[in-house]
């Protein structure tokens, strides 16, 4: 048994025509954080859906903590859709936060954050909202509980689902562009969320644009470029010192934008 | 004009418009259950469901209602199925009005962003959870001006069944005008009911929306 938290092997997708992911291999141990940068279309998002199997990957595997998510051996040694009960109970430990938040709109804050708690983990209301409720203090929105979404501001629905996201006590937590629809000023709260995230151990996986909390953040950075990780390493190495010219030119239109 | 022709009879067009008030509230009640089973038919994914559910809707949407109540009144009795008025009224009603309340709740079904269930499949809802919980309260709230506007439709169209002989607001506007020799008044009674009906589910209607809107801007 392996203990890293993902292990992604030759993962490969198609759309139709378009091969999207080229046979990734990505590893993330346990309390690290990965982040996943290149430009639009480069399958950084689709790689992250593969790994709780929001999207479908044609080829290869995926482990969490050693379990194939998705697929499971069928008797006449192929493999086939892994069971949808099971596939749901993977689907606990992971928790997801996406870039358009996707909160519901017709629950309050409090609401969107207990009602996973009371539908997937069986928790009694009472019991469902007092977690929430401490959730929603740890991302500093405990005042804005009965609030709806469409009262929220971009950062403080994102921080909310941040929070649904965690009240489930997931093992790991993966990140699509989580700051990507937000006005620029709203960025830093979700960002402060995240860093005190990392640094408590939770395992990250997260898809970003943000350099900056790239380099400052992750444990290691992976470049992807029409769906292949063309380098992967600490951020200073991915940075600053790649021989790969995909990546340099790449990261060029980050070191001119901050050199002034 | 004699105005006292229509307060003369304002007892019969009282009861009248009980009856079309009523069928028509069985006919989009009905329908409701109907259209719904239409749309899931035709969202299921599996095939056969879906060209049933489509068929249906093209063929009741297709033919006018008062073709499909004559139909049903005057053809099926002739096969031998000797079907009561008031269940052939109600029933044309309800078909009819399904169709329209099917393609209703799959627009609106449709209108829910993908990222609401995927949201909640991510975090390991069961699929009726996810439709109890998420799509369904959701699209619901979305359908409640097109579903008014529906009723509204469906109310003034209940008049066609007037063909099949129910006593209801349109029919007894008839009797009046012929027992009375004066039409212009009989019709003026019965169409200042229909319209005091349908002002009153406008008002119902801004009321659903107010109430629910509060919560469900999306």
């Amino acid at each position: 048994m392996s203990t890293a938290m993902i292990e992604a092997r030759g993962v490969g997708k198609r759309f139709g025509a378009n091969e999207v992911l080229r046979g990734v291999d990505l590893d993330v141990g346990r309390s690290e954080v990965v982040c996943l940068i290149g430009p639009s279309g480069s399958g950084k998002s689709t790689l992250l859906r593969c790994i709780n199997f929001l999207e479908a990957y044609d080829d290869g595997e995926v482990r969490i903590e050693g379990e194939l998510i998705g697929y499971e051996k069928a008797s006449d040694g192929k493999r086939r859709p892994m069971g949808a009960r099971r596939l749901r109970e993977m689907r606990r430990e992971i928790g997801m936060v996406f870039q358009h938040f996707n909160l519901w709109p017709h629950m309050t804050a409090l609401g969107n954050v207990a009602e996973p708690l009371k539908r997937v983990r069986k928790l009694a209301a009472g019991e469902a909202e007092e977690r929430a409720m401490d959730m929603l203090k740890r991302v500093g929105l405990a005042e804005k509980a009965e609030a709806y979404p469409s009262r929220l501001s971009g950062g403080q629905q994102q921080r909310v689902a941040i929070a649904r996201a965690l009240a489930m006590q997931p093992r790991l937590m993966l990140f699509d562009e989580p700051t990507s629809a937000l006005d620029p000023e709203l960025v830093g709260e979700v960002l402060e969320v995240m860093r005190a995230l990392a640094t408590e151990g939770m395992t990250m996986l997260i898809v970003t644009h943000e350099m900056g909390f790239a380099a400052h953040v992750a444990d290691r950075i992976a470049f992807i470029d029409q769906g292949r990780i063309l380098e992967q390493g600490p951020p200073r190495q991915v940075f600053h010192e790649s021989s790969e010219p995909r990546v340099r030119q790449f990261l060029q239109t980050y070191h001119d934008r901050n050199a002034f | 004009m004699h105005p006292q022709v229509i307060l003369h009879s304002l007892g019969y067009l009282t009861q009248a418009a009980g009856v079309t008030l009523a069928l028509s509230l069985a006919g989009i009640v009905l329908g409701f259950l109907v259209g719904a089973a239409a749309c899931i038919a035709r969202l299921s994914g599996r095939r056969w469901a879906a060209a049933l559910g489509a068929a249906y809707v093209s063929i009741f949407r297709g033919v006018p209602l008062l073709v499909q109540l004559l139909f049903i009144y005057y053809f099926l009795a002739e096969l031998g199925f000797n079907v009561p008025a008031l269940v052939a009224a109600v029933g044309g009603l309800a078909l009819a009005s399904g169709a329209y309340q099917a393609e209703i709740l799959r627009g609106a079904l449709n209108a829910v962003p993908r990222g609401q269930s995927e949201a909640a499949s991510a975090l390991g809802f069961a699929p009726v959870d996810v439709w109890r919980r998420i799509l369904l309260p959701q699209a619901l709230r979305i359908s409640i001006p097109p579903l008014i506007n529906e009723f509204i439709l469906l109310l003034k169209a209940s008049s066609l069944v007037s063909v099949v002989g129910i006593a209801e607001l349109t029919r007894v506007s008839m009797n009046i005008a012929t027992m009375t020799y004066r039409p212009l008044e009989a019709y003026v009674g019965g169409g200042l009911f229909y319209l005091a009906i349908n002002l009153c589910l406008s008002g119902i209607g801004l009321l659903a929306e107010r109430r629910f809107g509060k919560a469900g801007a999306i």
